[in-house]
């Protein structure tokens, strides 16, 4: 089995043999990373750097980490503070740093499908840490992972997720890879946060929380994201935690083992009660955060792979 | 000088009919249709110059409402000897060029530059379009009757729609007093701030910001409500949605003065072109769904809808090479309105008549200019094209300065092969 793809720009054009293969790589780097000596070597010689558009702490740190324990010489180019600024284009900057010979580059970028125009652009392999509301790979598979260990499958698992779907690159991602591996999606939230056409993406989807958290097995909250809204999506906070916002009385509508997961920051009282996000029995929220590194590195290294192999070796 | 062009195939909108026979040209004027056997053989022995066309077809030359030519403010995008030759290359015979330029033109003053660099430098008729509202920013009114008197043929925004109900109210009631057409464009301009691509499961998979096409429907209803108030002449630029079709079947047995356009790129294409974020299908309004599409195409074959335009917008390649959410929207369209619009021919939606009522007859008469017509007396403006000949389109083979089409590296079907304006070739194939 190969992974037939350059890049990681989303789960969009996965197989759901090549999410196993990165799931199972990844696997084997937590147990790596739980060890005394967290270092591998999959990446030694390799430049990855970290470009940035959006402020982000938790992905940035969890990709440089990463990088970092495979062995590869890691950059952090905050974008917000650079030539960006100074007026030039998106192309410009990836030509520019493409002629330093990076061999990873990770992209985080606040226009959906930015990610995309500039892999085409590079001659490295270009990995997407979230690109506008388009997708967010890395934490789908994260996400995944978490679920096939605490559920021991994933698939035929019944997965709600909740809250913001209509701004959230997580959610695309998150609907994509839960479809692809055949599980049951419920999208919960009200009607102003729901993206169009949404029924035809073979989800359910459900405006009371009650109703939608019916017996699942998986809860998926996500964050309120005030910043990409420009107004009037939501009456007030208080109304959408009133309506939305996990607490005990709702959680109690899924299965009695359901985890509870979130892909962070945290609004505590506006999508989740303080005290669900920190109950070790049903909240996986600090596993996700460490999923996410081996994750990172199980993709990085496999793109490295493709990177060393011939042209028709990637696509055989 | 006489010329005869024989051994055509005449496309004649007005009588709607598709036969063999010949034009005589006398200077720039049409001065015979022939159809018979023994006038055609007796008019080549009376012609100064005979040319056989070998039984391809000969239409009355486009006539494009709502070209954009960037002088004055972005030469380097297109100027109007770039635009003219593109014109001619298209077999459009005269462009309705667009005020939405830099400045844009709201006064006699820039007005009367546009005419005089373009009859310098285009090889085809110009005629210009003037602002509805100073500087097309909604608030007061433009010189109506000045720019009338400069030349000016229809005032439009463009795509700057007039938010302001009573700044449009009033411009309208006075347009109407001196008989001048209005050219709107039907869109709810706050539904549709900042959207890049139709909503729908395609633009959220993208994740793009998205506009309902309910949106073109409201604005549409809105002007519809105006025109029953101040009985003014209207043209819509474009119409995209199945939705907005009702309303304007319902305002034109009203009685109401109002015609509706139509782009070749909203006939052409829908939202799933798109694809992996391409930037030269991004179009203001954004390509619609295949069943809108469709809705329109059939509009324009039943005549609900008047015109066909191209819509050109050239945009340079450092505006178009953008996340898609950045990138300017528009592309060109003079050089492949004709071939792109055979492929409704080519699908059965209509026949070429009825294609050329759309592109040429139609759009002279709602401006009331005396071409668009194949018959004597009209003016010599033609174009002679094979509606065959397969082609791949490669975009580095347009002559206007930017090449931002969407039909780069596609299939088309029919080649323009002469195009005379006032009787003189500008264009030919070899």
């Amino acid at each position: 089995m190969r992974f037939s793809h350059k890049h990681l720009l989303g789960i969009e054009p996965l197989a759901p043999h090549e999410i196993t293969m990165i799931l199972d790589l990844a696997e084997r780097y937590v147990d790596l990373n739980r060890g005394h000596a967290k270092h591998g070597d999959a990446l030694t010689g390799l430049t990855q750097i970290n470009m940035f558009f959006e402020n982000s702490t938790r992905t940035q740190a969890s990709f440089e980490l990463a990088g970092m324990r495979l062995g590869a010489d890691v950059m952090n180019m905050s974008m917000q503070a650079s030539s960006i600024k100074k007026g030039e284009t998106l192309i410009d900057t990836a030509l520019t740093l493409n002629a330093m010979h990076p061999d990873l580059l990770v992209v985080r970028h606040p226009h959906s499908g930015a990610v995309d125009l500039l892999a085409q652009k590079v001659n490295c392999a270009v990995l997407n840490a979230g690109d506008g509301r388009h997708e967010h790979p890395t934490q789908a598979l994260l996400d995944a992972l978490t679920i096939r260990r605490a559920k021991g499958r994933l698939h035929r698992l019944s997965v709600a997720i909740c809250g913001d779907i209509a701004h959230s690159r997580v959610a695309r991602s998150n609907i994509l890879l839960l479809g692809k591996m055949e599980n049951r999606v419920k999208l919960i939230g009200p009607p102003t946060l729901m993206p169009s056409g949404i029924a035809e993406f073979g989800v359910e989807v459900y405006q009371d929380m009650a109703e939608g958290l019916q017996d699942v097995d998986v809860v998926m909250m996500l964050r309120l994201q005030k910043e990409r809204m420009d107004g009037g999506f939501i009456p007030s906070e208080r109304e959408y935690y009133h309506r939305y916002g996990l607490d005990a009385q709702k959680l109690a509508h899924a299965k009695p083992d359901a985890i509870v997961m979130h892909p962070g920051p945290m609004n505590r009282g506006v999508e989740i009660d303080g005290t669900i996000a920190d109950d070790i029995n049903r909240s996986v929220i600090q596993e996700q955060v460490e999923m996410g590194v081996a994750v990172r590195m199980a993709a990085m290294d496999i793109l490295a792979r493709n990177l060393r192999a011939t042209p028709q070796e990637v696509m055989a | 000088m006489t010329t005869l062009l024989c051994n055509a195939r005449l496309i004649d909108p007005e009588a709607g009919t598709d036969c063999l026979g010949a034009v005589l040209l006398d200077g720039a004027k049409i001065s015979a249709v022939l159809t018979d056997v023994s006038e055609i053989e007796g008019a080549k022995a009376r012609a100064a110059q005979t040319l056989d066309c070998g039984g391809k077809c000969l239409a009355p030359g486009i006539v494009d409402l709502g070209v954009k030519v960037c002088e004055p403010g972005e030469r380097h995008k297109e100027s109007f000897g770039s635009a003219g030759l593109a014109a001619a290359a298209g077999g459009v015979t005269t462009i309705i060029t667009r005020p939405d330029t830099l400045p844009a033109i709201d006064t006699p003053e820039t007005l009367e530059f546009i005419r005089r660099r373009a009859n310098e430098a285009a090889p085809v008729h110009v005629l210009p379009m003037a602002a509805l509202t100073k500087g097309r920013q909604g608030r007061e009114m433009t010189e109506i009757g000045f720019l009338l008197d400069a030349g000016a043929v229809a005032f439009s925004d463009c795509d700057h729609v007039v938010r302001d109900t009573k700044v449009l109210s009033r411009a309208l009631t006075y347009a109407r007093s001196l008989g001048a057409l209005v050219v709107g464009h039907p869109q709810e301009p706050t539904l549709s701030a900042g959207a890049a691509v139709t909503s729908g499961k395609f633009a959220s998979l993208r994740g793009l910001p998205a506009v309902s096409p309910m949106a073109e429907r409201m604005g549409m209803d809105r002007d519809i409500a105006l025109l029953e108030m101040t009985g003014a002449r209207y043209h819509a630029d474009q119409i995209t949605t199945a939705r907005a079709l009702p309303a304007l079947d319902r305002a034109r047995k009203n009685g109401l003065d109002i015609t509706a356009g139509a782009s070749i790129h909203h006939l052409t294409l829908n939202e799933l072109d798109v694809a992996d974020y391409r930037t030269f299908f991004k179009l203001k309004p954004p390509l619609r769904s295949e069943d809108d599409r469709l809705a329109v195409v059939e509009a324009l074959a039943s005549g609900l809808i008047d015109t066909l335009s191209s819509m050109h917008t050239p945009q340079d390649e450092e505006s178009k090479r953008l996340p898609y959410e950045e990138a300017a929207s528009g592309a060109v369209g003079l050089e492949t309105l004709l071939p792109a619009a055979l492929r409704l021919v080519h699908a059965g939606h209509l026949d070429l008549p009825a294609l050329f009522r759309a592109l040429s007859l139609n759009p002279a008469k709602r401006l009331g200019l005396p071409c668009g017509r194949l018959s004597k007396g009209a003016p010599a403006d033609l174009v002679v094209f094979d509606p065959d000949t397969p082609f791949i389109m490669d975009r580095y083979t347009l002559r206007s300065k930017s090449r931002n089409t969407p039909f780069d590296g596609q299939r088309m079907q029919g080649r323009i092969l002469a195009t005379y304006v006032s009787g003189q070739q500008v264009y030919g194939r070899e």
